[in-house]
């Protein structure tokens, strides 16, 4: 697994799926490209202007007129993705540029959609990364030795280890995995 | 040591005589059901079978259920064109168990699943939605998956990788007050252990409260069992369970509750005595954020909403009807119904709750979830606020962020609607 770097975009508590894509946007096809990409314009769209790249929050996470991100890293607090089982989520943070989200802990579907789909990297700190790393601040994340670098703040921050699904994230996704065990053909 | 329910349905669905909490199998599937998303799931498995040569198959069309409920009938061409793929879909494959738009076997699909007696205790149930968690209250382990994951099942009929829950023991006892139930058992203990207090673990239910309760009330706990973070939420089937599938659902084959062991081991327990109770409300703008109705009294409220696949039941539309009969809703609020499922319209309709719900002010919708996740009828306008008896408060869940929402039960809901602000029913409501 390659090192990530990029730009931290900060989120509180309980960011539910409405917050990461409002429901009345999941009309939006995801197999046509010109509209999938409209979900990476909408992610975390939802997220109350307040919570929106802490500590000051007001940051929009992608910028009007565009379709992707400026940040890389998403860090995040407790059961984050709770709600709904719409892989529209992960779909769209993956869309916007999300390489991989640092969280407190997670919602059980949204953690299998985005491990399944591989869309990112979901790994839990049990520090509190929230009030540690500030929305703009440069990580650097190397996921196989489960450590993040503040190269902003110069501290470093211990990962947990994946566990159960280092299988599927290994892989690239539950078919590489079903492939790789000669479950699919 | 004895083995939780989730963990002796899933020894049997992965061919081993014990699982413990951690360990990772790889179940058989005895249900997967989708609604609209089919056609994301649909998109997948045909992925799966690109470059292969193969004809995509589904590995048992018998143990698929499609429903369509989310939006419904189509707001847009866009959701009419994706409802029609899945009809072809369905059409190709010999998926029979489909419930279209239709008055006749119609509904939310947490309610078709028991109704039509599609979910037998014991059984592992998966479906592309968060609440499937409901079907536990049948005693199977019943629990939401996503899109790709689904369209694994659906080519293997098994879960892959899956982590055995550990399993929490909730335990409850006395008596509810009149007007006092599941839904505000369950909203305050997802008060108690938070939105995050059973993430990636099972909550198992139990207690003298529990045994008394009917199947439509123990639906509840196991459909809001996700929003306390749970993997599912299992009501270990009784002769209640047995009960209702036979008489109700029409179940006729035998049947096998799976009841835990007498030296289980859980999690934890957790204790809850709901003899005085009173009527529970969650604020917004999480599900966790629950009050005693002494605290929110007197909210002024524009939307009451009684529905969706937690409170659309019958007796959830008889103890409303018996709130408002000979009442009126009052002038600013208006009180918009959605009963679960076409066979509940029609009940509620030929025992005349509906006509008495009509006559108060109720505008009466088709069985559907669109309102409760903002995406068909029933949004809310800019500043307003509704009070409900679905599942979700989060921020915009009802079509506006700049709305609020509060759940409640059934029976507060009714209450509040003929006074127009939050109301305890055990004073606004009359036997």
């Amino acid at each position: 697994m390659a090192l990530i770097e990029g730009k931290a975009y900060v989120l509180g508590h309980d960011v539910d799926t409405d917050q990461i894509i409002p429901a009345h946007h999941l009309v939006y096809s995801l197999d046509d490209e010109s509209e999938r990409r409209e979900y990476g314009h909408l992610a975390l769209s939802g997220v109350p202007e307040s919570g929106a790249g802490l500590p000051e929050g007001k940051k929009p996470f992608v910028r009007e007129g565009y379709f992707q991100s400026d940040y890389r890293i998403l860090v995040a607090g407790r059961n984050f993705g709770c709600g709904s089982s719409r892989e529209h989520a992960p779909v769209a943070l993956h869309t916007a540029g999300v390489r991989a989200v640092v969280a407190g802990s997670y919602a059980r579907i949204f953690y299998r959609n985005t491990v399944d789909g591989a869309y990112f990297i979901p790994l839990e700190c049990r520090e509190d990364l929230v009030r540690e790393i500030r929305t703009g601040e440069n990580l650097r994340l190397d996921p196989e030795a489960g450590l993040l670098d503040n190269l902003t703040s110069g501290k470093r921050y211990r990962m947990e280890p994946l566990g159960d699904v280092a299988g599927i994230v290994e892989a690239g996704g539950i078919f590489a995995y079903a492939r790789r065990n000669k479950l699919f053909r | 040591m004895g083995m939780t329910v989730a963990e002796k349905i899933l020894a049997r669905a992965s061919g081993k005589t014990v699982v413990r909490p951690g360990d990772v199998v790889e179940p058989r599937v005895d249900l997967a059901m989708s609604h609209e998303n089919a056609a994301l799931v649909i998109n997948q498995f045909q992925d799966i079978y690109k470059g292969t040569g193969l004809e995509p198959r589904v590995w048992d069309p018998d143990r698929i259920v499609i429903i369509f409920d989310h939006r419904v009938p189509a707001e847009s061409s866009k959701t009419a064109t994706n409802q029609k793929k899945i009809r072809e879909f369905c059409a190709g494959q010999g998926i029979w168990h489909f419930h279209d738009i239709r008055g006749d076997e119609g509904g939310i699909c947490h309610q078709i699943l028991p109704e039509y007696g599609y979910v037998r205790p014991g059984q592992i149930v998966v479906g592309t939605d968060s609440h499937t968690t409901s079907h536990g209250a049948l005693g199977a382990l019943a629990m939401g998956i996503g899109a790709t994951e689904m369209a694994s099942v659906w080519t293997l009929g098994i879960l892959l990788n899956l982590e055995v829950p550990a399993t929490i023991q909730v335990a409850v006892t006395g008596r509810f007050q009149k007007f006092v139930g599941a839904k505000d058992l369950i909203l305050h203990l997802i008060g108690k252990i938070t939105a995050k207090g059973a993430l990636f673990k099972v909550l198992e239910f139990h207690g003298p409260t529990v045994e008394r309760m009917e199947v439509s009330g123990r639906l509840v706990l196991s459909n809001m069992s996700v929003e306390a973070g749970a993997t599912a939420g299992i009501v270990p089937a009784d002769d209640r369970t047995l009960d209702y599938l036979r008489k109700d659902a029409g179940v006729r084959e035998p049947l096998k509750p799976v009841k835990p062991d007498p030296d289980a081991d859980y999690d934890r327990l957790v204790e809850i005595h709901v003899d005085d109770l009173e009527p529970q409300i969650a604020c917004p703008h999480t599900v966790d954020n629950v009050k005693g109705i002494s605290q929110v009294e007197k909210t002024r409220i524009q939307q009451v909403v009684i529905g969706s696949c937690t409170n659309g039941r019958l007796d959830d539309l008889a103890v409303a009807a018996s709130i408002l009969k000979g009442r009126k809703v009052a002038k600013g609020t208006r009180l918009i119904v959605f009963p679960a499922s076409s066979r509940i319209y029609r009940k509620a309709m030929e025992r005349g709750y509906l006509r008495d719900l009509m006559e108060s002010g109720a505008v009466i919708m088709n069985p559907g979830c669109g309102c409760c996740l903002g995406v068909h009828q029933g949004a809310l306008g800019d500043g307003e606020t509704a009070l409900a008896t679905t599942n979700r408060n989060f921020k915009g869940r009802m079509g506006n962020p700049n709305g609020d929402v509060y759940l409640c039960s059934p029976a507060t809901a009714a209450a509040s609607a003929v006074t127009g602000v939050i109301t305890d029913p055990r004073q606004g409501g009359k036997s």
